[in-house]
């Protein structure tokens, strides 16, 4: 700092440019280190992985082949599989955002100290591990000795016992419990953006309630719902700990598959295969959706 | 007479009395601003009238109908809010549209009355236009297009002219004045600066702490203020402490050295008020010292030690040479120029 001062004109100058192109990196360059450490180099390493040859008795071989791209092409298996991931993070998203805006909404309508009660209710969830959650739901609805299904039976209600476990139906309504936070919270940081007036000025042009969330309030909050459904659905594609509960290894999807191809058949290359899959599908599906959305909601919220 | 009435309407927050009996009467046509300092329940009453609070107290009509029972969607009243609470995700024509639409005006008419508004508040040709992308003065336009074009039978504008800038402010006052006059609107207009109150205003109620200070035209409130609060709250003005002389016959009013006969009715220590602008320097009066004389372009704005304490007068720069500072001079004023409150109140 002295010694800049101390110099002419021109050599501050020339100390500012080489400052200007190299301060950025010099100061970037300890973060930049950890990302590339432990973020692109296991990546690349993975991708090189999953062109590499696995067999029963020898093992990995470094070899470049397409073996476990064409497997998972040729093999219908890898398609259901794929194709239920998605439908499953999909419907946990509409789930999610069916249930979750609205409740963002009536949370936001509450007065002080009931808001930030609730607000704890809501988010609370986040502090507890998402494998107790869901093993929360395994307690209740797990075949016979389920909480729930228990007390139904005994009543006389059901027969036998609702089936959860083991069910697409089980793996979206456990998710959905788990992501429901994150969408409450996109959606109440839309609603916070709200003018607090906004719908007084649609009462007293005439509006019913009904016609004030549907024609002001909603649109207002869309972009908020849409963010809030990328991070559902990427998060429930992604998932592992809920679909390994609920499915176990008799429903398998993309995570639960790959962690079984690494930890339990050793086929490391095929697994590597199927997580970078998932990966490539899930960015592009979300930078897709997200550049949709900017361009629909640029006009008017720039 | 009475279009609009407020009969002694209250408003309750828990223990807290914001709004504590307001009754006012407002005739058809008529112009009338609610004016005070921040905080005085203002809002709150403009709101009670809009139906977006309940009075806890006291019944407001229209026509003789009692509103509250009404639902503020059926009160068909025009409300600008200080925030304008534009829909930002509809354009200009489609916000102005909102209230047609919600009264099923068909789409040829909506679509003409619309235009007519826009091109009323000097927005034409900005129909297309999204709020963002408007500037303050826009705005504002737009959510008074959009509150008038439902033909309301009040207009209630909270504050609308307090987010834009002096010139601004000044040019929409009138544009604002001429357009009430030309609809013959009822309006409401609610304020913290008195001179856009005095400047639009048929009527003004001055409030304060929830209470109704005076109603009254704007000359009136600046002339004969009622309490004190008014008339510090409109303009400048000079409170004077003054005695009865009981002893001369007739008795005499005075404030130390200047002094005129004294009003019947009247006894003890009295405060006299009177505008900068009233008073002159003479030859008799109260001794004071200018202590800065300031050019203000129209008039001159003197800052004098008096015997009486500090005192402001305002003169018109009419071209004649003016005391300097330092100078010694006289002040004095017509009776009839001030009011008088005696330690009772009003006078
Ligand atoms: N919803 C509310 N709950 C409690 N107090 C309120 C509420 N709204 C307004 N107040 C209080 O009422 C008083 C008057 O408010 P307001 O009518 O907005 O004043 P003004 O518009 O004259 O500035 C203020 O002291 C404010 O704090
Ligand atoms: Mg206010």
């Amino acid at each position: 700092m002295s010694a800049a001062v101390d110099t002419a004109p021109a050599n501050i100058a020339a100390t500012a440019d080489t400052r200007d192109g190299r301060a950025p990196w010099a100061l970037t360059a300890p973060a930049l280190m950890l990302f590339v450490g432990v973020l692109v180099i296991p990546l690349a390493m993975t991708v090189m992985l999953s062109f590499h040859d696995w067999g029963q008795y020898k093992g990995i071989e470094p070899v470049f082949i397409l073996k476990n791209w064409r497997e998972i092409a040729t093999d219908p298996y890898y398609a259901e599989m794929f194709w239920r991931t998605f439908r499953i993070a999909l419907l946990t998203t509409l789930i999610t955002a069916m249930f979750g805006a609205p409740e963002a909404y009536i949370l936001n309508r509450m007065s002080g100290r009931w808001k930030s009660f609730f607000l704890l209710v809501i988010l609370g969830p986040l502090l507890i591990s998402v494998v107790a959650r869901t093993l929360g739901w395994a307690l209740l609805f797990g075949g016979n000795n389920g909480l729930v299904n228990k007390l139904l039976m005994s009543l006389g209600l059901i027969g036998s016992p609702l089936p959860f476990m083991f069910t697409e139906t089980g793996m979206v309504i456990a998710l959905a419990h788990v992501m429901m936070p994150f969408m409450v919270l996109s959606v109440w940081t839309a609603l916070q953006r709200l003018d607090p007036q906004i719908e007084n000025a649609a009462l007293s042009l005439g509006a019913g309630s009904f016609t004030i969330i549907r024609r002001i309030v909603l649109p207002q909050i869309m972009p908020g719902v849409l963010s809030g459904a990328i991070i559902v659905f990427s998060l429930s594609a992604s998932a592992f700990a809920t679909p390994a509960i609920i499915g176990g290894r008799r429903l398998k999807v993309a995570a639960t598959l790959a962690y079984d191809e690494f930890l339990n058949t050793l086929d490391w290359p095929l697994g590597a295969a199927v997580a970078v899959l998932l990966l490539v599908a899930l960015v592009l599906i979300v930078v897709g959706s997200n550049a949709l959305i900017e361009r629909r909601y640029a006009e008017v919220f720039r | 007479m009475s279009f609009l009435e407020l009969d002694r309407v209250a408003k309750q927050f828990g223990p807290q009395t914001v709004v504590d009996d307001f009754s006012l009467t407002v005739g058809k046509g008529e112009f009338v601003s609610f004016l005070g300092p921040s905080g005085c329940g203002k809002t709150t009453t403009l709101q009670m009238i809009a139906g977006f609070l309940d009075p806890s107290r006291g019944a407001i009509r229209l026509e003789g109908r009692d509103l509250t029972a009404m639902q503020p969607a059926k009160r068909g009243l025009g409300v600008v809010f200080q925030s304008y609470a534009l829909f930002p995700h509809m354009t200009a024509a489609e916000n102005v549209a909102f209230g047609l639409e919600m009264r099923r005006v068909p789409r040829a008419e909506c679509r003409e009355r619309v235009r007519a508004a826009l091109e009323m508040v000097g927005l034409a040709g900005y129909e297309e236009r999204y709020p963002r992308r408007m500037s303050g003065g826009q705005q504002q336009r737009v959510a008074l297009a959009r509150a008038l074009v439902i033909r309301p039978s009040v207009l209630l504008l909270d504050e609308p002219l307090s987010n834009l800038d002096a010139k601004l402010r000044e040019d929409m006052q009138i544009e604002l004045r001429q357009i009430q006059r030309n609809l013959g609107t009822t309006t409401i207009l609610v304020t913290h600066d008195q001179n856009e109150a005095m400047s639009l205003s048929d009527r003004i109620v001055v409030m304060n702490q929830g209470c109704i200070e005076q109603i009254g035209t704007p000359q009136e409130t600046y002339e004969r203020p009622a309490s004190a609060f008014v008339s510090q709250f409109l303009g400048k003005t000079n409170d004077l402490a003054a005695t009865i002389d009981l002893s001369a016959t007739p008795r005499r009013l005075a404030a130390g050295s200047w002094s005129v006969p004294a009003p019947a009715g009247i006894a003890g220590p009295v405060t006299v008020s009177i505008r900068p602008e009233r008073i002159g320097f003479g030859d008799a009066g109260i001794a004071a010292k200018i202590v800065t004389r300031i050019f203000q372009g129209n008039h001159w704005l003197f800052q004098c030690e008096s015997e009486c304490g500090p005192v402001i007068v305002i003169r018109q720069n009419d071209g004649q040479p003016q005391p300097a500072e330092g100078e010694a001079v006289r002040l004095a004023w017509r009776p009839e120029d001030m009011s008088l409150r005696g330690a009772g109140g009003v006078a």
